[in-house]
């Protein structure tokens, strides 16, 4: 119970201060925007762990194990469709100009 | 802004086919006016005769509202069957149409003969692939695996309701507007608001979003079925073929459908909300439509297939008496095939214009899938070798597939060449491919299936001299009206085309005529056989539950199977355990102890919001605002309601379990084991002798 609630709390501070870190990055412009948007997007990035770990008790132990599987392949899946989707899109964008 | 403008939106007389057949009696308005007619009269005979006979509280209660999953893959079964018959008389429309109309006008205007393709097309996949397949793995697979149903029964029903009602749109668009002239992927630019701005395409949106939906939560339920409601014991590595197929198609489902619905609702938002994701101008991108399409629309191939896999394995297996051969190598295909059906999309669009690059990549993924299909193949055909095959009406269409998938396969190479897909692109060649796949590998497999699992679901088994006859016709006919399309293909036919101009190409066409005219002889023969079967089912009763010497634990309880599936819920030590039980002595045994089973009661909720979204569907389709408010809110409102509902189950107790677990066990008792060269004949009562 108790350590259920430190996740929680870890959980929910880290995501707090992750969505803080970005939005503090582009309204106070502290780098150039392509970095910035590198940098938002690696955060995001942590932020899903964030929450599939504290959140959702994702983790490497043998009763979560099936979970762990269904959201690797779902990555997987999403890649595939997302990074086929933009190789695709940019090779036909590149050739029409 | 008028009030009949309001309430009736883009409806007016002239929406009706009637109409349009009353003021321009040309032969192709004609055949509309007669289609929508007997969508009508068809739907009347139906409502009278349910009200004539009475039944209306009977279909009401055990039917339409039950959520007992062997039910609702029988409703999703009669729903498909229905669809296909219209989808196939559609066929041989466009059939006869291009048999005459060579340098001749024919029966059917271009833009007639452009919405029975789109129909056709979006028919036979969304309304007849998928349900018949989703009927079959709902009514399968939970007794498979040793469960009592599925993990959501709710929410299968929920997905049967969507599905029927996407169906029902379908069915109007005959009779009020017109459909799609789009074909059944719907690309624009040609499907956007500047060069279609009927109802059409909107129709196309709608329905196809209905069933995509359902197809999702049915994908949903069967993944979380098959891997939280096994029995004891079921292992991975222990499950049925058919298991392993219908968790692969779940997933693919889960993954597959949401592009489409993105993909449509995008286009929808371009009509609609005047955005411009696909349109020519403003910075849209139709590639990313045609992307997003092949995004769902390869997996489905796979979704319509692997099921049928499926089948042929359990099917193979029971009719040979022979343990499957190579389980693992089919289970790690099936896993392959899953996957990779999700690497090859751009091979539906090698002429797009991107890079060999690409377009070779995509070409070598592709021609990989052929590697997990064939080692299918092999082992199926070791399955039968040495096996004491019986050729019933389920091993003949299996081994029709093994061989016409494999010519289907070999023009799939042909295609996945890039090159060579150049020369072919949108002409009938394609048309004959996917027709060659998907005959074969999804509709003979749902015949096998039907004919092997019927006697289970109804305790009487099908007329094996009907279903010879169904073979003969749909197998032959398949040939006949596709090979022609072949070599129509090859020397330049475009797919879609209304009216031919070359005089040479009539032997061609008339063959596939006569193809056509015999599948629909074969689907006609289908409708006897069940006739036939109902009337003699005296004679061909299987009380006690295995009329094949089959091996999966679906045999192990009466036929049909009790509403709980499982009087006590089964151990498995190891594959194929009914037919370890029968050897060990373990089958037809009395349990220790019997428990109280708890089953979900009858719910309309599910009937309610189909029927909610439909209405909320065809009212943006006819620009009926207030009908979609209401339709939809009706549906959340419904769902909300229910989900305060606290008394959903029903318990049966355990006295009333064992009574009929006794009954069925003196059933047995009394029934002759029969041998296997027995089982066509009446001697068989569904018991089988032990032969080794």
């Amino acid at each position: 119970m108790r350590r259920d609630f430190i996740t929680y709390c870890f959980g929910y501070l880290a995501a707090l201060s992750l969505t803080g870190i970005a939005f503090a990055c582009v309204f106070y412009r502290l780098l150039p925007p392509v970095q910035t948007f590198a940098l938002v997007l690696v955060l995001a990035l942590i932020q899903v762990i964030v929450h599939m770990r504290c959140f959702l008790h994702i983790s490497l132990k043998r009763s979560a194990r099936a979970d762990l599987q269904l959201i690797l392949f779902s990555a997987m899946i999403i890649l595939l469709m997302v990074g086929g989707t933009l190789v695709v899109l940019f090779n036909l964008s590149a050739r029409m100009m | 802004m008028t009030f009949w403008h309001i309430l009736l939106g883009r409806l007016t007389w002239d929406s009706l086919v009637f109409v349009e057949a009353w003021r321009n009696p040309t032969i192709s308005e004609i055949i509309g006016g007669l289609a929508g007619g007997v969508a009508v009269l068809g739907a009347a005979l139906l409502f009278g005769l349910i009200t004539i006979l009475g039944r209306w509280r009977y279909l009401w209660t055990v039917w339409l509202t039950s959520l007992d999953h062997k039910k609702i893959g029988i409703m999703y079964m009669v729903f498909a069957v229905i669809m296909l018959c219209r989808a196939l008389i559609e066929a041989v429309l466009m059939r006869t149409q291009q048999a005459i109309a060579i340098n001749n006008p024919g029966l059917v205007a271009p833009d007639h003969f452009a919405q029975l393709f789109s129909t056709h097309g979006t028919i036979m996949v969304f309304f007849v692939g998928m349900p018949l397949l989703t009927g079959l793995m709902n009514f399968v697979m939970p007794l498979q695996i040793g469960s009592r149903d599925v993990a959501f029964p709710y929410m299968n029903s929920i997905s049967l309701w969507l599905t029927v009602g996407g169906g029902i749109m379908m069915m109007a668009s005959l009779v009020v507007g017109k459909f799609s002239t789009g074909g059944w992927s719907g690309y624009p630019p040609y499907t956007e608001l500047a060069f279609n701005g009927g109802v059409g395409p909107d129709y196309w949106i709608w329905a196809v979003s209905l069933s995509s939906l359902g197809a999702m939560m049915t994908g949903i339920n069967f993944a979380v079925t098959v891997y939280k409601f096994r029995s004891p014991g079921m292992r991975w590595m222990r499950l049925p073929l058919f298991t392993w197929t219908t968790l692969c198609t779940a997933i693919l489902m889960i993954f597959a459908m949401p592009p489409l619905t993105v993909a449509t609702l995008l286009l929808a938002a371009d009509r609609y909300l005047g955005m411009h994701f696909f349109t020519n101008d403003l910075g849209g991108n139709v590639m990313n439509f045609v992307n997003l399409f092949w995004l769902f629309g390869h997996p489905e191939v796979y979704i319509l297939i692997l099921p049928a896999f499926g089948v042929y394995s359990e099917v193979v297996s029971a009719f040979s008496s022979k343990e499957l051969y190579g389980y693992t190598s089919l289970v790690i295909a099936t896993m392959v095939i899953a996957i990779l059906s999700f690497t090859v999309w751009l091979h539906h669009f090698f002429t797009m214009g991107q890079s060999a690059g690409v377009n070779s990549f995509f070409g070598i993924a592709t021609m990989l899938i052929g590697i997990p299909t064939g080692v299918k193949i092999y082992d199926w055909i070791w399955t039968m070798f040495w096996g004491e095959v019986r050729f019933s009406t389920s091993m003949l269409f299996s081994i029709a597939f093994m061989i016409t998938f494999v010519i289907g396969g070999m023009t799939g190479i042909i295609l996945a060449t890039p090159p060579l897909d150049y020369l072919v692109h949108n002409t009938l060649f394609l048309v004959a491919h996917f027709h060659n796949m998907l005959i074969p590998g999804t509709l003979y497999g749902v015949i096998a299936g039907y004919y092997y699992w019927f006697p289970k679901a109804f305790g009487f088994r099908l007329s094996e001299k009907w279903g010879r006859i169904a073979f003969v016709c749909w197998v032959p006919g398949f040939y006949l009206a596709f090979m022609p399309l072949y070599v129509m293909g090859a020397s330049g036919v475009a797919r879609r085309t209304q009216e031919l101009f070359d005089p040479a190409l009539r032997p061609w066409v008339i063959a596939a005529e006569i193809g056509a005219l015999l599948l629909l002889a074969g689907l006609a023969s289908l409708f006897i056989q069940l006739y036939v079967s109902i009337r003699q089912r005296h004679t061909t009763r299987v009380p006690v539950g295995d009329p094949w010497d089959a091996r999966g634990l679906e045999w192990s309880m009466s036929a049909p199977p009790p509403e709980y599936n499982f009087a006590v819920i089964p151990q498995v030590s190891r594959r194929d355990p009914f037919h370890w039980q029968k050897i060990n002595n373990g089958a037809y045994k009395p349990a220790d102890h019997y428990r109280d089973i708890e089953v979900p009661k009858n719910s309309m909720c599910g009937v309610l919001i189909g029927l909610g979204m439909t209405a909320c569907f065809t009212g943006l389709v006819w620009h009926m605002w207030w009908l979609a408010v209401c339709g939809f809110t009706f549906s959340l409102g419904t769902a909300i309601a229910r989900s305060f509902m606290r008394d959903v189950r029903r318990t049966i107790p355990a006295a009333e379990v064992e009574a009929q677990h006794r009954r069925w066990l003196e059933t047995t008792a009394a029934a002759l084991p029969i041998p296997r060269h027995l089982e066509m004949t009446p001697e068989n009562e569904g018991l089988a002798k032990w032969q080794g």
